[in-house]
């Protein structure tokens, strides 16, 4: 290890594909643009004021919000282009570099840098919203994991164009992701990258655990949580058990790339087997972090608009618990083939199996809850109802590629590939932009467009099943995954074009959701109520968008759906007599922001193996944390005054948006 | 974030304010994820203990009398870090400083030893990269070692923070809060003694 070692390496900046010329341009256009428009509107100080400091849980949901749409962007433009590559027999579209350089990015960054930061944006949104609380346990801890996420997802994302993007899959295994088959920055982008946004997940998770454990409303026993919160609970649990593997793993592997370690190599003893099994130990309950709170959006959304309290709360929570712990004794499953014999694979073959029971009791749940529920067909029911179905078939192959005699012939091919799209789009994706939607009068205080959104779900929908079903059939024809291209006369042709029909078609109805977003900035119907879904738990008893403080009063819960009960028996006008109190809130904070950025500086070092400007960045993160233990955040009072203004204004509005309507 | 003036004064100083209980739920649950994060290591170490490629193996390696005296130093300094909460839930700020600064001299000591384990192994040529195995005692050993230098970077900051302002439910909380993290890394260093280092001289 040589400190002072600035080599740079041949491509610093990636070369020689017109792709990467034209998304150079783009990048530097698009940070123009930026700057000009904030230079020119004078809004550096808002950006900073506003958004870069803030502790508020509902401007951090909405910044992982933004990052998570723009990940599905770059995310869905690498899903594009394979599919174009694929699209017939022989294409020269993209060479095999280029080509495992786009899976590998399309894999980490939908996983990693997409479904965890919309899952995060929603939970930031609602949850506090939903147990009656002011704001998370750990404001500006809440606010650091935000920036360490931007800053791993930055990192990981200039990859392309700086150093070469990782090409070894988003599993990354050993050893092809080792220092010997595969030297140069690009797997050092994504171990560094993966690490410094799993140290903001891991403490996203002890602060959802501390809010939801210590700060619900009086009354809210656990079990009259809604069922969101408790998704949320059971989340952070599996990821205070998963991810410090993950940290771990990453980390040894860094060690092998940088420091020449032994862990993974084949030289020097070591076992690339211990990378696969310490990979998916985190991996598996990862897919559980991003479904689990995905099953508490689509219970939210089913019990509001069947009108219906939900069906089996406790078989709910406790299929959860079930499926948690479950999730921690089933990684084998994604390495059936490797040789663990018989008794191992049909160990994890049965536990595997398991997992259908409780979640087959939760489809049932939101069966039974729909059961002559008065059904309500809004864009976000769509994408549950859809989810049903969706999610059935992705289980069900599940289910057969559990059975490890049979995963020999499933195994790495399109089939599996169909099963976990079936499983990750049908349920996070959905969940996603079904809660989207959901809460989004909640965010910004208007209501997204109905007949764009329903126009986007069947566009979605219709390209998705022409983009997977088709891979089910090829997959059992024999087409393995990660190839870029295939001979004519397998077989295989019709149906590859037409998944990427499929696959341009989800491309337009994500388009339309967009257009629906910026239509609706102007023309949507404006939410004065605070509850324009006639909605059942606390977030929909305060105005849209939630002021500052959450709640004038904080409310007291004596049932589960605490909201709906409330309007049912009036007991909204006994709250109000109440007398208001100051207010403690949070002061915000730079430091988050200039925190991870050393934690970027920090990664950018050691991707390029400049070690000095590594360690400078580490040390920048210590001195950072230094201050913040000798600056205790005391906070500030709202006074009541102040309170009694907003609250006055929320209501004057809210009555004159009654009388029109009624 | 709670609100830290308001305190309930039935309760030890540091549980007083309603943002002293929650951080101090957040370390346990700061703690639960080392657990994890340390058995990963274990279980690295574990699979990986002997893939030697040729090299030297625990048995070559491994001094009683050195690992030994770094336990009694760090199982010592456990025991002088719970002498100096006890004394924090006396009151008693000098009598809190002066065993915290025994823990910290207790600290180094391990760690002077430690470091100086490292430097005399890889001068034998048994490096981070000589072996599977080497690679995975580094990293277990050393992950534990960094724990204990950063603690002891951290306490000093609370004591900075005692000496200056006294108890109150903030400081109090801290310094708690360190004291968990202390014994924390002790509790670890005993699994590493048994699987480690007495292990290491029996296979």
């Amino acid at each position: 290890m040589d400190l002072f070692n600035f080599k740079k390496p041949e491509h610093f900046f990636v070369t020689g594909e017109p792709m990467i010329y034209m998304a150079d341009v783009l990048i530097v256009l698009t940070m123009l643009g930026i700057v000009f428009v904030l230079t020119y509107y004078k809004k550096w100080r808002w950006l900073w004021d506003e958004w870069l400091t803030t502790v508020d849980h509902k401007k951090i949901g909405i910044m992982y919000l933004i990052s998570a749409v723009l990940m599905l962007f770059r995310g869905g433009v690498d899903a594009v282009l394979m599919r174009t590559q694929l699209a017939l027999p022989n294409l020269k579209f993209l060479n095999a570099q280029h080509y495992n350089e786009i899976f590998t990015t399309h894999g980490t960054i939908m996983i990693i840098f997409m479904a965890m930061p919309f899952i995060f944006g929603l939970m930031n949104i609602a949850v506090p919203l939903q147990i009656g609380a002011r704001d998370v346990a750990f404001p500006a801890l809440n606010a650091l994991s935000f920036w360490l996420f931007a800053a791993g997802a930055l990192l990981f994302n200039i990859s392309f164009v700086i150093g070469g993007s990782p090409d070894a899959g988003w599993t990354s295994y050993t050893p092809l992701a080792g220092n010997e088959l595969d030297p140069g920055p690009g797997e050092n982008y994504y171990l560094l990258g993966l690490q410094i946004s799993g140290i903001g997940t891991l403490m996203s998770g002890i602060n959802f655990l501390v809010t939801i454990l210590k700060m619900r409303a009086p009354g809210m026993k656990l079990m009259k949580m809604p069922m969101f919160t408790w998704s949320t609970l059971i989340t952070s649990i599996i990821i205070i058990f998963a991810f410090p593997v993950l940290t771990v793993a990453l980390a040894l592997l860094t060690m092998d790339r940088l420091f020449g370690a032994h862990f993974f190599t084949i030289a020097g003893d070591g076992m690339p087997m211990l990378w696969a099994n310490l990979f998916w130990i985190w991996g598996h309950p990862e897919v559980y972090i991003v479904i689990l709170p995905a099953f508490g959006i689509f219970s939210e959304v089913i019990s509001t608009f069947a009108r219906k309290r939900l069906f089996g709360y406790s078989a709910m929570v406790y299929s959860m618990v079930a499926i948690s712990a479950l999730s921690f004794v089933v990684w084998v499953h994604h390495f059936f083939t490797m040789g663990s014999g018989p008794w191992i694979n049909s160990l994890f073959s049965i536990t595997t199996m398991l997992i259908s029971i409780p979640t087959g009791v939760k489809i049932f749940n939101w069966l039974f809850t729909l059961y002559k529920g008065r059904i309500r067909f809004t864009t976000p029911m769509l994408w549950t109802l859809a989810f049903i179905p969706t999610f059935l078939v992705g289980g069900i192959t599940g289910v057969m590629l559990a059975s490890a005699p049979a995963d020999y012939q499933y195994h790495n091919s399109y089939f599996l590939i169909s099963h976990f799209h079936y499983t990750l789009i049908g349920g996070t994706v959905f969940a996603c932009f079904a809660g989207l939607i959901y809460w989004w009068p909640k965010m910004f205080g208007f209501k997204l467009n109905e007949r764009l959104g329903k126009w986007s779900f069947w566009i979605f929908i219709i390209g998705f099943n022409l983009c997977f079903i088709p891979m089910y059939l090829i997959g059992l024809k024999g087409m393995p995954r990660r190839i870029y291209t295939y001979p004519a006369g397998l077989g295989w042709g019709t149906w590859n074009m037409i998944e990427t029909i499929g696959a341009y078609l989800m491309g337009i109805g994500f388009a339309i959701f967009v257009y629906c977003i910026i239509y609706s900035i102007r023309h949507g119907e404006r939410d004065t109520t605070g509850d324009p879904w006639d909605g059942r738990t606390l977030e929909w008893s305060t105005s849209s968008p939630a002021p500052e403080y959450n709640f004038a009063r904080i409310p007291q819960v004596n049932e589960i759906d605490a909201f709906w009960y409330r309007k049912r028996n009036k007991a909204m006008k006994v709250e109000e007599s109440k007398p208001l109190k100051p207010i403690h809130m949070p002061n915000k904070t730079g430091l988050p922001v200039i925190l991870s950025i050393f934690m970027f500086i920090a990664g950018f070092g050691f991707v390029f193996e400049w070690h000095l400007i590594g360690i400078i960045g580490l040390l920048g993160v210590l001195g950072c944390l230094a201050w913040r233990s000798l600056h205790e955040d005391k906070g500030f009072y709202i006074p009541v005054d102040i309170i009694q203004q907003t609250e006055a204004k929320w209501k004057k509005v809210s009555a004159r948006g009654k009388s029109i309507t009624s | 974030m709670a609100n830290p003036s308001q305190v309930d004064t039935s309760k030890p100083l540091e549980y007083q304010s309603e943002d002293g209980k929650l951080k101090i739920l957040g370390i346990w649950a700061f703690l639960g994820a080392e657990i994890v994060l340390f058995a990963t290591l274990f279980a690295t170490y574990l699979s990986l203990h002997g893939q030697t490629a040729g090299g030297p193996t625990s048995q070559d390696l491994f001094e009683v009398k050195e690992f030994m005296i770094e336990t009694i130093l760090l199982l010592t300094s456990s025991f002088t870090c719970g002498l100096a909460v006890m004394e924090m839930r006396k009151g008693s700020k000098k009598g809190y400083l002066c065993w915290m600064l025994v823990t910290l001299l207790l600290g180094l000591g391990f760690l002077v030893m430690e470091i100086n384990e490292f430097a005399t192994y890889v001068s034998e040529g048994a490096g981070l990269s000589r072996s599977a195995f080497l690679s995975a005692f580094f990293a277990l050993v050393g992950t534990h070692g960094a724990h204990v230098t950063l603690g002891i970077g951290w306490v000093l900051l609370v004591l900075y923070q005692v000496y200056k302002q006294g108890f109150t439910p903030v400081t109090a909380r801290k310094a708690f809060i360190t004291g968990l993290y202390w014994h924390f890394l002790d509790v670890v260093w005993i699994f590493i003694f048994t699987a480690v280092y007495l292990l290491g001289m029996v296979s």
